[in-house]
């Protein structure tokens, strides 16, 4: 990855102009052309470091209502709980940390209703004793890119 | 109100946009659109606040954040706004939240730090937590990701 990956990346994370040719904009700024962004691009994609390039939505806009769970999860039992809440498409996160509350996820979903038939569902199903549900009252911060150096910063 | 066509609209935008020269006509010719009609329609979504913008997602790992840490901090109700607001000005903060505590899981404040590796990642914490004169707080790095994906939104 080099400097202009690095610049391509904080502008793309930022945005991707809303435009008939995007990446043509993007190569403007970067003073490169269209066909080398596109050849940066699928590179950047195909090695997995662009996970996907698309429409970023406001949940609560959208009308959808969201929380952050976490749970205690014996280490012998993690691959069968996760594989129980990883198959609900309304969870979209989930993660291993250290702590005794282990297993911390994300559900999003339509109404307040369904994500605690969600919720209750994922616990007698996975078997656990608790889960706590953590949603948010404040947003402070929603930082869109990470930076990866360079002239352009975030 | 959202539209039917808005709907499947929005469900395509969460997949891949392509990554060619005139990718908003790739997707205008599936819904029998022209494309500037499409354009036209995504920009009012953003405009809106609907949509937050197009833009590119990436694995933080692979980008060389090995250390994220989601750090949890019992704050008092009084000084939560002036904490958070300074909390949000860090630039290594990358997410910063209130949320409701839940029993005895007592935290109020939540704030995600990516860096490249865990050193730097608790030096920054300790930082905060020196200034605001925080005493309760915890760092819980992540050790796995189990799933990452975007909502489906009208799947």
């Amino acid at each position: 990855m080099d400097t202009i990956d690095k610049k391509l990346l904080n502008l793309m994370q930022s945005e991707i102009p809303i435009d008939k040719r995007p990446f043509k904009i993007l190569g403007e700024k970067l003073l490169i052309t269209e066909n080398e962004v596109l050849k940066r691009v699928n590179k950047l994609k195909n090695e997995g470091t662009i996970r996907r390039i698309g429409g970023i939505f406001n949940s609560r806009k959208i009308g959808y209502v969201s929380t952050l769970c976490a749970a205690k999860v014996p280490e012998n039992k993690i691959e069968e709980v996760a594989s129980c809440i990883n198959s609900y498409n309304e969870v979209t996160h989930n993660y291993i940390r250290e702590d005794e509350y282990n297993m911390w996820f994300t559900i999003i979903t339509h109404s307040e209703k369904s994500l605690n038939s969600i919720l209750e569902e994922i616990k007698n199903k996975a078997d656990l004793d608790e889960i706590i549900s953590l949603p948010s009252v404040k947003l402070f911060k929603v930082k869109v890119a990470l930076n990866f150096g360079g002239d352009d910063k975030n | 109100m959202i539209k039917a066509l808005d709907k499947k609209i929005i469900r395509r935008l969460q997949e891949d946009i392509s990554i060619t020269a005139n990718p908003y006509k790739e997707i205008a010719d599936e819904f029998n659109m022209n494309e500037e009609e499409l354009i036209h329609k995504v920009k009012d979504y953003n405009k809106s606040g609907i949509l937050k913008r197009i833009g590119a997602i990436l694995y933080h790992r692979k980008a060389g954040f090995n250390a994220n840490a989601m750090v949890v901090w019992k704050i008092d109700e009084e000084d939560l706004d002036r904490v958070g607001s300074y909390m949000a000005s860090i630039n290594e903060v990358s997410h910063c939240y209130e949320r409701k505590p839940c029993g005895s899981w007592n935290y109020n404040l939540y704030t995600m730090i990516h860096e490249k590796d865990r050193e730097s990642c608790n030096k920054i914490i300790d930082n905060i937590a020196c200034t605001v004169g925080a005493k309760d707080y915890r760092i819980l790095y992540s050790t796995k990701e189990l799933k990452k994906t975007s909502m489906k939104y009208f799947g």
